[in-house]
């Protein structure tokens, strides 16, 4: 049977999600989304020996938008920078037991913001330059569809 | 039901009177009504019973101007497909308001692939039509123009008496889908100028699987569906007699209560409407009092309807409806918050509750504080 609905675990992460607010200072910073599209979420993230040592998020969007935001900064919390930019939209999606197809690309966003977060640590740390970001492997698509 | 259900606009319960009424046609008079023998003739004559019901709820010239369909959405398609393909010889020109249902929008758009002209009808911020631009956008050709009753996204009542005088006037012709509006304001097709008049059942508290279609004398119209001829060959298929048994009894029920009801549900939603609009950056949606009595329709700025709905369900057992994008399939916000004129951003931030039977006075301070406690948690998390 196709699955009716949000899964559990997506329903668990959108009421109790986890790392919401933001990181004064923050080492890096990511946001992806735009409020014409319903989804907007922003990552911050501290850095400690080139692991992600603290890391919060905000986010406007719908249930998976939010649920979506809440694991991916569980998933990447105490990883390496390198383990963290190997984080895909799938594997969030995969942790929360899938997402409705038609979630998939507008509201799956997690990855995409932490990966802009670690790419603005390496360009403020110097590790690589400003006009080099767009090199970094990250954004694995177009978010928003719409205009 | 456990939990406060604010979501009639989409399914309301079946009265327990009309199922005790129309239930004997599902087990025991279950005849083919157009089978000759006495368990189809038994039928038969149930079937006239509920159409002469329906007809008097709205006050049409005869029972013989209601054919039964399935609901809604086939209702509204063989009024315009039924209408557009019967007189494409005088003309291919279509109108209608820029907030109709889907149902009558989306086989407009199809018809207008095969070559018909559409043109929509501009609302102003609270949903009313432009009566100006109604007037002008009519030609000739324009075969058919809908406007419905009233909106079920925003509650707004529509002109439809001064925009059938206008419609008239031309000598063209007006479809109207009454399916937000029935039960809740007195509809009568003759004083209103009506021709074309989309009910559904389920609207009234009847089983969902029916609707009508009320054809005014000497409208020229076609079938959709083609078979054995039945509804007068205006929609072939054997009828659904439980569900045809239960709107009748169903329209009977709501002509004799809609006033009290009506008078009842208005005094909650006022409460509700006052309630709410003192949370931070809530705003109406529709006319502020030209509205169904049943409804009330919000935004709020900076969160996402789809978490408000997600929220007040899983943590206060609240059951509403939002036009914002997440929630629709197309992933595009409604076509009724974006053509009175709110940005795609302030649509998504829209909430829907519409009352009905089960809902009472006690319920509104719950469900102020639930939408309080939740617009609160969602702008938390949000950046915006």
């Amino acid at each position: 049977m196709a699955q009716i609905g949000y899964s559990k675990k997506v329903m668990e992460h959108f009421m109790n999600p986890r790392n919401v607010g933001v990181i004064e200072n923050p080492d890096g910073y990511g946001k992806v989304g735009n409020p014409v599209c319903g989804d907007l979420m922003e990552i911050f993230i501290k850095v400690k020996d080139a692991k992600i040592d603290d890391i919060k998020f905000r986010t406007f969007g719908c249930g998976s938008a939010i649920a979506v935001s809440s694991m991916v900064t569980e998933m990447a919390k105490g990883k390496t920078l390198e383990e963290a930019m190997k984080i895909t939209r799938k594997d969030v999606a995969d942790e929360l037991e899938g997402l409705p197809p038609q979630k998939m690309h507008c509201s799956n966003l997690g990855a995409d913001a932490l990966h802009d977060a670690i790419k603005d640590y390496w360009v403020k740390s110097g590790k690589i330059k400003a006009d080099e970001v767009k090199e970094v492997e990250g954004h694995e698509g177009v978010s928003c569809p719409t205009e | 039901m456990s939990g406060i259900y604010l979501d009639y606009q989409s399914a309301s319960p079946v009265d327990p009177r009309v199922h005790d009424f129309a239930e004997r046609y599902l087990t025991k008079e279950f005849g083919n009504p157009s089978a000759l023998h006495s368990s189809g003739l038994a039928a038969k004559v149930a079937l006239e019973e509920a159409r002469a019901k329906v007809a008097e709820f709205i006050n049409a010239e005869s029972a013989e101007t209601i054919v039964f369909t399935s609901g809604v959405t086939e209702a509204n398609n063989l009024a315009i497909r039924g209408t557009a393909l019967r007189n494409s010889s005088k003309g291919k020109a279509l109108l209608a308001s820029a907030i109709e249902h889907i149902s009558v929008l989306n086989p407009m758009k199809d018809l207008k692939k095969g070559g018909f002209d559409l043109a929509l009808v501009p609302v102003d911020s609270t949903g009313i039509i432009d009566l100006v631009m109604l007037e002008s956008l009519l030609s000739k050709e324009t075969i058919l123009t809908s406007i419905m009753y009233a909106n079920s996204e925003i509650g707004t009542i529509e002109p439809i008496r001064e925009a059938s005088e206008i419609v008239h006037k031309k000598g063209l012709y007006l479809h109207v889908d009454a399916a937000a509006a029935e039960g809740r304001i007195p509809i009568d097709v003759q004083n209103d100028g009506i021709d074309l008049l989309t009910l559904s059942s389920n609207d009234l508290y009847g089983p969902q699987g029916a609707g009508a279609l009320y054809i005014k004398p000497g409208m020229r119209i076609q079938p959709v569906l083609f078979g054995g001829g039945q509804e007068r060959g205006f929609r072939s298929g054997t009828e659904n007699l439980f569900a045809i048994v239960g709107m009748g009894e169903a329209a009977r029920l709501a002509k004799m209560e809609m006033e009290g009801e009506g008078n009842r549900l208005r005094g909650i939603r006022d409460e509700l409407i006052k309630k709410l609009l003192q949370i931070d950056e809530a705003y109406l949606t529709g006319h502020p009092h030209k509205r169904l009595s049943n409804h009330a329709s919000f935004r709020f700025s900076r969160i996402e309807g789809e978490s408000i709905l997600l929220t007040l369900d899983a943590m206060f057992n609240i059951q509403v409806s939002t036009g914002s994008a997440c929630s629709s399939r197309t992933l595009e916000p409604s076509h009724v918050l974006l053509a009175i004129g709110l940005k795609h951003e302030q649509a998504h931030g829209s909430m829907v509750m519409t009352l009905g039977k089960h809902n009472d006075p006690d319920q509104v301070p719950l469900i102020a504080t639930a939408v309080s406690n939740t617009v609160q948690r969602l702008r938390a998390l949000s950046p915006l």
